[in-house]
């Protein structure tokens, strides 16, 4: 039989994985909680998740595209907007859910323990039932507008799971802040809402090229651009982004994780006694 | 840790055989000491902004000092102490819910706690579903809780609402429900913080029972309790927190013992009206009875003193509690229930008569609170009184006739 040995924290450290392994059942009951009460009572339910973003995409489609006349490529308005949407929505989504997670778990975190990290992990998980629909919904409008994604497709899944790492990183940081300090609360919705339109996801990369280069550069430097390009790449058909972007990516996604994962165990000692 | 910190006394087991084994644990809060600790970003910045300089504002209190244990497996731990003695925090270190300041705890299995029915779980979700998810969280495989559904909706009985959402359940359904899956937790450790008192009677004694199984299969149990006869009941040995420490350790009705005594301290601490709770705008002088003993069935007569205060607007009551050697309250004598209104203008004399319940034969502790619409004085442990070890009763029984109650019943019994 494994001995646990509980001491008094040190100032940095990571997470116990094996206990975190061992909990699993937990972040899957959690989810699962989660995904039920939201759709449980509700009169249109499950509809939600394929109305929500085909609204989104539409009010963007007629707003930058039919009003403003902004380029896409080629691509159709409203197919480029909902594929924008379905990253960016998996973004802030698992942000908004994970950082109130915590908060929103308080009477089980001041009684019972439980590795504590995996309240704002499984968030993700209804997010990520969102997202297949949405994704499911995209295919259909590839096939309605006939466009051949092609190969890169197949390329899809790295992007979305990088994706979901960077969002977690920051959504594990912010609910573990937000125990002690709500207006992270309040400040977050703000936060996306600004991230929402200084990101290129209802309009193109290309539709800046007219800026001066100073605030060019401040696109092309914003990590979620890079997100969306790849997004947009492996599901239009696309320019292949640059090799420096992917790698970015990749880097950028996992120390945001790291970080995330290293501030949640800082403030994680003192949850039972200051929530 | 230094060595005056160890217990008085330890149990006598090599640590590789202790199932929990606690060496110089300490746990220490920071209490803010304005009373106020910012709560958002921005009034953090403020208070740093205006005082860039204070270091600290905190004032530092130890919830536990210097704590060593050892508990063999097999044994059903009880841990008693007054109110704020660090009973709950020592649990909760255990069971890893705060982590500790100083010193060590080492587990030779898994922790299982049953701190508070309920919590975790969800009112939309149906009974079955909330017996996964509060099963998962107490730390169970799901394998585990397949395996031990069936038991765990049979000891809770609500077979038939498995499929309702618990927001409709009654709260014995809902109670039951909840501790029946902490009862069911498979873990070698288990913690339990007061939790058996709930449920009706039945339910109790079935609680009961299933704890002590537990501790009988070579499982390891730690019981926090005020409950003296649930202690009794299922503890095997059992350790006294005092403001922190850990005081003694050793048999249940030594410890048990330490935490009657205490009262006895506490009584004489509180003679002095200045260090009693309430707001002291008026105080009782003394709480006097009739008698230093009496009969069971006698009428016990008391007599408060309460002095007056010019200053107080409007007339106050008086409630008088009579605690057995446990510390349950056995009469809770209170002046509104029977139109006793006294004038604050001048010193009072009252006198409580008190006709039934009859006493068990004992010792009783007397609290007396002068009251308005907030608590004026509370003094615990005002008077004492002893009661004999007579029978009120015609026939001479065995103790086992009146073992059972807490008071003695004025009854009779007639073939009809």
């Amino acid at each position: 039989m494994a001995t646990v040995v509980i001491t008094p924290p040190g100032r940095l450290g990571l997470p116990r994985w094996r206990e975190l392994w061992a909990a699993r059942e937990v972040m899957y009951r959690f989810g699962l909680r989660d995904v039920l009460l939201r759709y449980r009572q509700t009169a249109v339910g499950v509809a939600w998740v394929v109305i929500q973003p085909l609204l989104g995409a539409g009010i963007f489609a007629l707003v930058f595209g039919a009003v403003a006349g902004l380029p896409t490529n080629g691509v159709p308005y409203f197919l480029f907007s909902f594929m924008g949407m379905l990253a960016w929505n998996l973004f802030s989504q698992t942000i908004a859910r994970s950082s109130a997670s915590l908060v929103a778990n308080q009477a089980l975190v001041a009684k019972v323990f439980f590795p504590r990290l995996l309240v704002p992990l499984s968030s993700s998980l209804g997010v990520l039932l969102d997202y297949a629909v949405a994704l499911a919904l995209g295919a259909l409008l590839l096939v309605v507008y006939g466009v051949n994604p092609g190969w890169a497709v197949l390329l899809l899944p790295v992007w979305t799971l990088l994706l979901l790492l960077f969002a977690l990183g920051i959504g594990i940081a912010a609910s573990a802040v937000q125990v002690k300090y709500r207006d992270v609360g309040y400040v977050m919705p703000w936060l996306l809402q600004m991230g929402l339109y200084a990101t290129p996801v209802a309009y193109s990369v290309e539709a800046t090229q007219d800026l001066p280069p100073a605030a060019q550069w401040l696109f092309q430097a914003n990590p979620l651009t890079w997100f969306l390009e790849a997004y947009r790449w492996s599901l239009l058909g696309q320019q292949v982004p640059p090799t420096w972007q992917i790698v970015g990516m990749v880097v950028s996604s996992l120390l945001v994780l790291l970080g995330g994962i290293l501030v949640f165990q800082r403030y994680e000692r003192q949850f039972a006694d200051v929530i | 840790m230094g060595s005056h910190q160890r217990a008085q006394y330890a149990p006598n087991v090599s640590a590789s055989r202790s199932a929990v084994s606690v060496r110089g644990l300490g746990k220490t809060y920071r209490i803010g000491r304005s009373g106020h600790r910012p709560t958002t970003v921005v009034e953090a910045v403020a208070a740093r902004l205006r005082s860039p300089w204070a270091k600290s504002r905190f004032t530092e209190f130890d919830a536990l000092t210097g704590v060593d244990l050892d508990v063999p497996w097999g044994e059903a731990l009880g841990i008693v102490g007054r109110n704020g003695a660090g009973k709950s925090t020592l649990l909760k270190l255990l069971t890893r819910v705060t982590a500790p300041t100083r010193g060590r705890i080492e587990l030779a299995g898994r922790m299982g706690s049953l701190l508070e029915v309920g919590t975790g779980f969800s009112g939309e979700l149906t009974g079955r579903e909330n017996i996964y998810l509060n099963g998962a969280i107490l730390g169970m495989s799901r394998r585990e809780i397949r395996s031990s559904f069936d038991e765990i909706v049979a000891f809770s009985g609500v077979e038939k609402f498995l499929d309702t959402p618990v927001k409709r359940y009654s709260s014995g359904m809902y109670v039951r429900l909840a501790f029946s899956v902490a009862a069911h937790l498979r873990t070698e450790i288990l913690a339990i913080d007061e939790v058996l008192a709930v449920g009706d009677a039945e339910f109790q004694r079935k609680s009961l029972a299933k704890m002590r199984d537990v501790a009988k299969d070579g499982r390891t149990v730690l019981y926090v309790s005020h409950l003296v006869p649930t202690v009794t009941a299922l503890c095997t040995s059992a350790v006294y927190l005092d403001k922190g420490r850990l005081t003694y350790s050793g048999s249940v009705d030594g410890a048990l013992d330490v935490y009657r005594r205490s009262f006895a301290q506490f009584a004489a601490d509180q003679q002095d009206p200045d260090r009693r709770p309430g707001t002291g705008q008026l105080r009782a002088g003394s709480v006097v009875p009739e008698s230093d003993v009496f009969d069971p069935a006698e009428t016990k007569r008391f007599v408060l003193g309460v002095g007056s205060s010019p200053d107080l607007v409007g007339s106050y009551f008086v409630s008088v509690h009579v605690n057995d050697a446990s510390g349950a309250v056995v009469a809770q004598c209170d002046s509104r229930a029977v139109g006793g209104w006294y004038e604050p203008s001048k010193e009072q004399e009252i006198q409580l008569t008190l006709r039934a319940p009859w006493l068990k034969p004992g010792r009783y502790t007397v609290d007396a609170f002068v009251c308005q619409a907030g608590v004026l004085d509370a003094w615990e442990g005002a008077a004492t009184f002893e009661v004999l070890p007579a029978t009120p009763y015609p026939e001479m029984t065995l103790d086992e006739a009146t073992a059972q109650a807490v008071v003695l019943a004025d009854y009779d019994f007639q073939g009809r």
